[in-house]
């Protein structure tokens, strides 16, 4: 899901970063109140737990690859503020270091990633595990789902912002300048590899990680709790 | 914190186990370079051929010059997570309040 430049226009781009940058500053004032020097080294584990899992490709069975993110998993655990945070590091890095994503692409990357999938991924799976002890299966089961939705949301976002490339930018004679796949390819495309196996993957790897950790590491269960009774 | 110390472990296995990766073969879709529009196209985007080139990273697609492609990718797993950790330490110690 990892946009590089080329397929969007700059005006795209442009529009994508001022979508991110609101996100971006919220993100940076709620880390304030709730990251503590505890938390910190959370927050770099997951980040880099993040950029790690990202470069697990899984075959799609129409020949392309996809993969999972981490960043529900990271939301439940730290925060959908704190995932924000901790996944546009991983892309950055991915993007200046390993050409993974471009630099002018990289609003609309952290747009799709670090902001739609953990705050949908977050919200499904505050809606399945409610008010349930930590204890309960309720937790694993809405981090596998709303690590499957979350993925999903963005990557429908993704197909959005390729599809609509075509029909805005074009040679004079109709030649498509930037992504040449429409809405009614890209969005299929991108849907079939994360309806399958990204959705999978990322659902596997949340629920996985959170139901290890309920019973093996209880207490980074309740950071997020700590934080949500902070003003 | 207690048990950290296991994530950093497991962060280490994962990265180890990273080469799996690469077993599936073909691109991401939405990800192909210029080369690949050619083939599949007959052309490359005008557009897309000015701004690919635009940025030309030190290790691309998680290759090491010099090192096969299991152990360039491997590598570039730590040295993407240390680059990762050394940045949201410092953005998370800038960020945290004090204490």
């Amino acid at each position: 899901m990892h946009i590089p430049d080329g397929y969007l226009s700059p005006a795209t781009c442009a529009v994508m970063y001022a979508a991110a940058a609101p996100f971006w500053y919220t993100a940076s004032r709620k880390v304030k109140e709730v990251l503590t020097s505890k938390t910190v080294p959370l927050l770099s584990i997951f980040a880099a737990f993040s950029f790690t899992i990202m470069m697990f490709n899984a075959p799609v069975p129409d020949g392309t690859t996809a993969h999972a993110v981490g960043g529900t998993l990271m939301a439940i655990i730290l925060g959908p503020w704190a995932a924000t945070i901790g996944v546009s590091i991983a892309l950055l890095i991915q993007a200046i270091f390993f050409g993974d994503g471009g630099i002018l692409a990289f609003g609309a990357n952290c747009f799709n990633m670090a902001v739609v999938l953990p705050l949908v991924g977050y919200f499904v799976y505050r809606a399945i595990s409610g008010d349930t002890p930590l204890t309960s299966a309720r937790h694993w089961i809405g981090a596998a789902i709303g690590g499957y939705v979350g993925i999903n949301a963005a990557a429908l976002c993704a197909a959005i912002e390729f599809g609509i490339q075509p029909v805005l930018f074009h040679a004079a004679d109709g030649t498509p300048l930037y992504c040449p796949y429409g809405l009614s390819a890209a969005i299929p495309a991108m849907m079939l590899a994360h309806l399958t196996v990204a959705g999978l993957a990322e659902g596997v790897v949340s629920g996985g990680v959170v139901a290890f950790l309920q019973r093996a590491m209880p207490s980074l269960m309740e950071l997020r709790k700590v934080e949500e009774a902070l003003p | 914190m207690k048990g950290i110390n296991k994530l950093w472990i497991a962060l280490v296995v994962l990265a180890l186990l990273s080469p799996l990766g690469l077993l599936a073969s073909g691109t991401a879709w939405g990800e192909w370079g210029a080369d690949e529009f050619s083939a599949m196209l007959g052309y490359v985007p005008q557009g897309l051929a000015r701004l690919a080139g635009l940025w030309s990273a030190p290790l691309p697609d998680y290759t090491i010059l010099g090192l096969g492609d299991v152990p360039g990718y491997i590598l570039s797993a730590f040295i993407g997570m240390a680059l990762v950790v050394l940045c949201a330490w410092g953005l998370g110690r800038l960020l945290a309040r004090a204490q």
